[in-house]
């Protein structure tokens, strides 16, 4: 997931400068997206079976998700050279997570 | 050997090669512990076999083929279970065994504090109460903490393996951190001083392991230096006492040798680093014969030559005014001033020394009384109190 301030927003049309065709090329991206900024953002949570809307993004924190990458790698050492490669490493940050597996 | 000394030498190798063979770390801890069982129940019997190990990881893999077969609920785990099981011998002591694991325990995704404890259970086998001890935290925390890395690990998908060559630059300093805080943890506290033995004795085995890593063999180094003067470094009635002021024969001068020993075989191959750095001071602290005899120009070299954090730049004054005087020292540690110092009870502790040797008793009962105030263990609170009571003193 990539994370950045509002300052962030600046580099939305930026491209990503070879990384997406260099990790097409190797077949770890399954799927991506760029999100639109949090303050168009609707939370909700399910509370004894009420349904609470908020307005905003889940965290009020300075950095928020802009967007996400699914890549299909061997392990985390590739996870983290792929992320660190991304250009948004340099001014936002990224957050790895691994999906969850559904039962066996 | 005793059943314990076969333990501490054997329990990281049998889990390590174990976590290769199933990929799976608490059946590989409990696979072991199972084995260490079996070889209690036996040996008195039977006798120790010729190489413990091997029956050791043997009896363990056995165990752990057992469960799998067990649980095999689908085809995956018996496949699984029939793959470990026709490696005929489990290769016993591959060296990288030992070394992915030490790898893996590091690896900088994992928080500091878990991969201190991660290597302690894994690798050194300290029991959780026992880490939990060391820490200072309750047994239940020390448990939640190892079982959360042990998913982070398998979850997240942190490889078992030692580094590829382009990432060791970056990731054998990760193992070196982990081993030095716990040497540290150790060292600074009586209380916990098993530490600094286990920190030592992983740190042989890093370089066992490690040969060519000059950085390794130079935090061994390091460490046997300081270790040395163990026995010295606390008076009868529990306070400090510093190394001018250390009874220098009763320095363990067989380790200090081997120290200095393995610090000359790493600077031989030329690729100096912090750990190198640093045990090259140690040694010349260990080698005086006398507190006088010490080399203080070159020591304040020494330290000129490490990342010049705060407190670096501090040991660096000390050096200065022992070399040059306490007129210079004290000018050089008042210009001192770094945010992180404000709150380090060397900073007033070095003033007040530099003080005491001028002659200018008032100011430095003024910085021992602040020193005093920031002081966090009783050893360094009993040595400040005797030194402000010899400046208080009129005369």
């Amino acid at each position: 997931m990539i994370c950045g301030d509002e300052s962030a927003a600046a580099h939305a049309d930026d491209g990503c400068g070879g990384w997406s065709e260099e990790m097409e090329s190797r077949g770890v991206v399954t799927g991506a997206a760029g999100l639109r900024p949090p303050d168009e953002a609707t939370t909700l949570r399910v509370r004894e079976g009420e349904l609470l809307l908020t307005d905003g993004p889940f965290a009020e924190t300075k950095e928020q998700i802009g967007g996400f990458v699914l890549i299909d790698c061997a392990d985390l050492d590739e996870a983290i050279e792929i992320a660190a490669k991304h250009p948004a490493a340099g001014y936002g940050t990224i957050e790895i997570r691994p999906l969850l597996e559904p039962p066996v | 050997m005793t059943f314990e000394e076969i333990y501490r030498q054997e329990w990281g190798q049998v889990v390590a090669t174990l976590i290769r063979l199933t990929g799976d770390w608490e059946l590989a801890e409990e696979c072991a512990q199972e084995a260490f069982a079996a070889a209690l129940q036996r040996w008195p019997a039977d006798g120790v076999p010729d190489r413990p190990g091997a029956w050791l990881t043997t009896t363990a893999r056995n165990r752990a083929i057992d469960w799998l077969r067990r649980e095999a609920v689908g085809a995956a785990k018996l496949r699984e279970a029939a793959a470990i099981e026709s490696d005929q011998e489990p290769p016993y002591d591959v060296p990288d065994d030992r070394l992915r694991l030490m790898f893996t325990c590091c690896h900088p995704a994992l928080a500091m504090e878990a991969r201190v404890a991660l290597t302690l259970r894994t690798l050194a086998g300290l029991s959780t109460a026992e880490i939990a001890r060391a820490f200072l935290v309750p047994e239940t925390t020390m448990s939640k903490r190892l079982t959360r890395a042990k998913q982070k690990i398998q979850h997240a998908g942190i490889p078992y393996r030692v580094p590829p060559a382009h990432l060791l630059p970056q990731r054998t300093p990760a193992v070196l951190a982990v081993l030095y805080l716990l040497f540290n943890e150790g060292y600074s506290d009586v209380v916990r001083s098993n530490l600094t033995g286990e920190a030592i004795r992983l740190a042989r085995l890093l370089v066992h392991l490690m040969p060519d890593e000059p950085e390794a063999t130079g935090l061994l180094a390091l460490m046997l230096m300081h270790d040395a003067r163990r026995d010295t470094r606390l008076s009868p009635d529990g306070a400090l006492v510093t190394l001018d002021d250390q009874d220098r024969t009763r320095w363990d001068h067989a380790q200090i040798a081997e120290g200095v020993a393995l610090l000359d075989a790493a600077l031989l191959r030329n690729e100096p680093g912090p750990y190198q750095i640093q045990a090259a001071i140690a040694a010349c602290h260990a080698t005086a014969r006398t507190a006088p005899d010490t080399d203080w120009p070159q020591i304040a070299a020494l330290y000129a030559q490490l990342p010049q954090t705060p407190v670096v730049a501090l040991n660096r004054a000390v050096a200065i005014g022992m070399a040059d005087g306490p007129a210079v020292g004290l000018r050089l540690v008042e210009a001192l001033t770094a945010d992180p110092l404000t709150t380090y009870h060397l900073l007033p502790a070095t003033r007040a020394d530099f003080l005491r040797r001028l002659g200018r008793r008032t100011e430095a009962t003024a910085a021992y009384r602040e020193a005093l105030t920031l002081a966090t263990t009783d050893a360094e609170r009993r040595y400040l109190e005797k030194r402000l009571r010899e400046v208080s003193v009129r005369g």
